[in-house]
């Protein structure tokens, strides 16, 4: 991890071009060396940070009053940082009777918060403070410090899931990976009034900006794996399919198994998996197709690349075949050799240094938190079984030489739709997730999905897309704003990237063209706003007939609806 | 602990320059906060903690807030 003394550096570096993202930070102890860590983090991931730090000991005022600094600054985030510390001295002062309580208060009073506060609250939760005044006792006793602590951290959980804009940043989970006298020195806590050692700030920074990274649709969406000696003992070629360690019972293949079993529950959860290993390709499946003891099977990885060409160039191939950034892959490998070679090609990837011992792989992993991501939905579980399907149709391809034949004998079928409650969380996602087919990038959680749905300005659309091999899912987003009665300006047009090229752009074209048409519209405008990302979809409008407003410069673009004639294409509306 | 003052004096003016990123500080037994650009209340127990981990020294919380120059200071280390 970086030290707080290199966080404290990145300030004085330039960040100018990085996107600004507006961070209010307030807490119940000192809070200046956190801001520092937190800037600075920023800057590591690319986010110049306009922090306000309220003095400490004002959460109740800042939140309360209406008139306030912080509902004035109206931060894009606004990280509050309640201490286990002040909690206990709370606790102190408090009646027995009121001490069972102290939770059910804390919660009450979270609960405002989350109604009052503009944009998004990060909470840190509570990391445990042992009082041993009933020893383990204490388990049995409501009104008991640790009773209360626990519950408070549960409680949290359940109110994260009822109030969207609330996100939990799990420092208690910071304090049991690295333990309560490494996260809290009484020295700093007696001079400065801070409750974060030096050593835990950079962790805590980063947890934090994990959460911002991953709302801002920063995040890792795909594990590539090396195979001998990574997810396996010994070579696969010299040893063997049957004689690879892995499994169960002493030795160092239980070590392979559970990481496995991570990697399997990662997948569950809607990472990609795939692979990159220098092997035969027949040697490599054998473990897969063969061996039981492996947890991961052949159908959990997305993509399996296995020859004797360069790493380097077999993670670019992976990456074409997903169509993904490779700042959102991570790449495994125990080899340093191989780990190196690919960081100087393609330094985007990440790529963590394993330890040399296997045994240590996953504490070590544990330690990176490397998956933050904003949301979860069965759809994501999915997402293997899309890529593999998507395989196969490049295989279809192949075999005509028309594309329109074979965009044809895909019998390609979309639904249209407004914003539904059946579709709100998926929309809100992909609004996330979306970053190459995205016009002007603007990211909508499922709450403002929810207001843009009851509002009359705007017309929304959804699009499914499935064919012959599989259904997509929603893969395609247009929100439209009436400017006034003859114009109606594309707000959001974003698509999954796995559904290009199959005319898509124009069956939605179409919809919209309708929608204006029956409403009396008579000029549409669109916009392109250009990010790091994006670059796919600068020149979009004009290849769809749109004409550039004024100046060579400009980036909106207009279309005269009555001009328009219905592109043909082979999407049925369903 | 090994050192005489004077090492120690060396040792903690390299921590000065690392952590207050200042290559120009020089420290003498008579410097006082007021003399160092940076350090104040904050950079101050990152200079603590730094010197901790580098003399492989504890100090107490009282220690910490009793100094009132940098001959303080080291005697402080010395007598670890």
């Amino acid at each position: 991890m970086i030290t707080f003394k290199e966080l404290k550096r990145n300030l004085k570096k330039d960040q100018a071009g990085l996107p600004i993202k507006k961070v209010a930070l307030i807490g119940d102890t000192a809070t200046q060396l956190l801001a520092i860590a937190i800037t600075g983090m920023g800057v590591e991931k690319n986010f110049s940070i306009d922090l306000f730090d309220a003095d400490f000991n004002q959460v109740e005022r800042q939140v309360l009053d209406p008139s306030s600094e912080l509902h004035e600054f109206a931060a894009d985030y606004t990280i509050i940082f309640q201490s286990t510390h002040k909690l206990l001295e709370k606790y102190c002062l408090t009646s027995t009777s009121e001490q069972t309580v102290l939770a059910e208060e804390r919660l009450k009073f979270i609960r405002t918060l989350c109604s009052s506060v503009k944009g998004r609250i990060i909470y840190y939760n509570y990391p445990e403070i042992d009082d041993t005044v009933f020893g383990s006792y204490a388990n049995k006793v409501t009104s008991s410090f640790t009773y209360q602590v626990r519950k408070l951290n549960y409680e949290l959980m359940n109110l994260a899931q009822e109030y969207t804009n609330l996100y939990i940043c799990d420092i208690a989970a910071l304090q049991n990976k690295f333990g309560r006298d490494t996260m809290f020195d009484t020295n700093i806590y007696v001079s400065t009034e801070m409750v974060l050692s030096l050593d835990t700030l950079p962790y805590v920074a980063s947890r934090t900006l994990d959460i911002i990274c991953a709302l801002e649709g920063k995040f890792k969406k795909c594990l590539v794996l090396d195979l001998d000696n990574t997810i396996w003992g010994g070579v696969v070629g010299d040893d063997g399919w049957e004689n690879v360690h892995i499994g169960h019972g002493l030795g160092i293949g239980k070590a392979f198994t559970e990481f496995q079993h991570w990697i399997k529950m990662l997948k569950n959860r809607g990472i990609i998996i795939a692979v990159c290993s220098k092997n035969d390709e027949e040697k490599a499946r054998g473990p897969f197709e063969k061996n039981p003891e492996m947890v991961l099977k052949i159908d959990d990885i997305a993509v399996f690349v296995a020859n004797w060409d360069n790493k380097a160039d077999n993670i670019r191939l992976i990456q074409g075949i997903l169509n993904i950034g490779f700042d959102s892959m991570v790449f495994l490998d125990d080899n340093p050799f191989e780990r190196n070679m690919v960081r100087e090609n393609v330094p985007e990837v990440t790529i963590p240094e394993l330890p040399d011992d296997p045994g240590e792989y996953l504490e070590y992993l544990y330690s990176l938190n490397l998956f933050e991501t904003a949301s979860y939905s069965n759809a994501d579980a999915e997402r293997t079984l899309q890529y593999q399907v998507e395989g196969k149709r490049a295989t279809l391809l192949k075999t005509f030489t028309n594309e329109a034949d074979f965009l044809k004998s895909l019998d390609m079928v979309s639904e249209v739709s407004g914003f539904e409650p059946v579709n709100k969380l998926r929309v809100a996602q992909l609004s996330q997730r979306s970053n190459q087919f995205n016009l002007r990038t603007v990211r909508y959680t499922e709450t403002e999905i929810e207001a843009l749905a009851d509002d009359e300005r705007y017309a929304n659309f959804s699009f499914t897309l499935s064919d012959k091999f599989g259904d997509n899912g929603l893969i395609c987003v247009i929100i439209l704003k009436a400017l006034d009665e003859d114009s109606l300006f594309i707000d959001t047009w974003f698509m999954s990237c796995r559904v290009l090229k199959r005319g898509m752009e124009d069956f939605t074209l179409n919809t919209i063209v309708n929608y204006a048409k029956e409403h009396g519209i008579k000029r549409l405008i669109g916009e392109y706003i250009p990010t790091a990302k994006n670059q796919m979809v600068a020149g979009h409008y004009s290849k769809l007939g749109f004409t550039k407003i004024g100046s060579t410069d400009s980036t909106r673009f207009e279309m005269d609806v009555n001009d328009y004639e219905s592109k043909e294409n082979h999407i049925k509306l369903k | 602990m090994g050192m005489d003052k004077n090492e120690i004096l060396t040792e903690v003016q390299d921590i000065f320059r690392d952590v207050l990123d200042n290559e120009e500080i020089v420290l003498t037994p008579e410097t006082t906060a007021n003399d160092v650009e940076d350090w104040d209340s904050l950079s101050h127990i990152q200079l603590i903690v730094a010197i901790e981990k580098k003399l492989k020294v504890k100090f107490t919380s009282k220690e910490i807030l009793s100094w009132s120059d940098i001959s303080e200071m080291i005697d402080c280390i010395a007598s670890k």
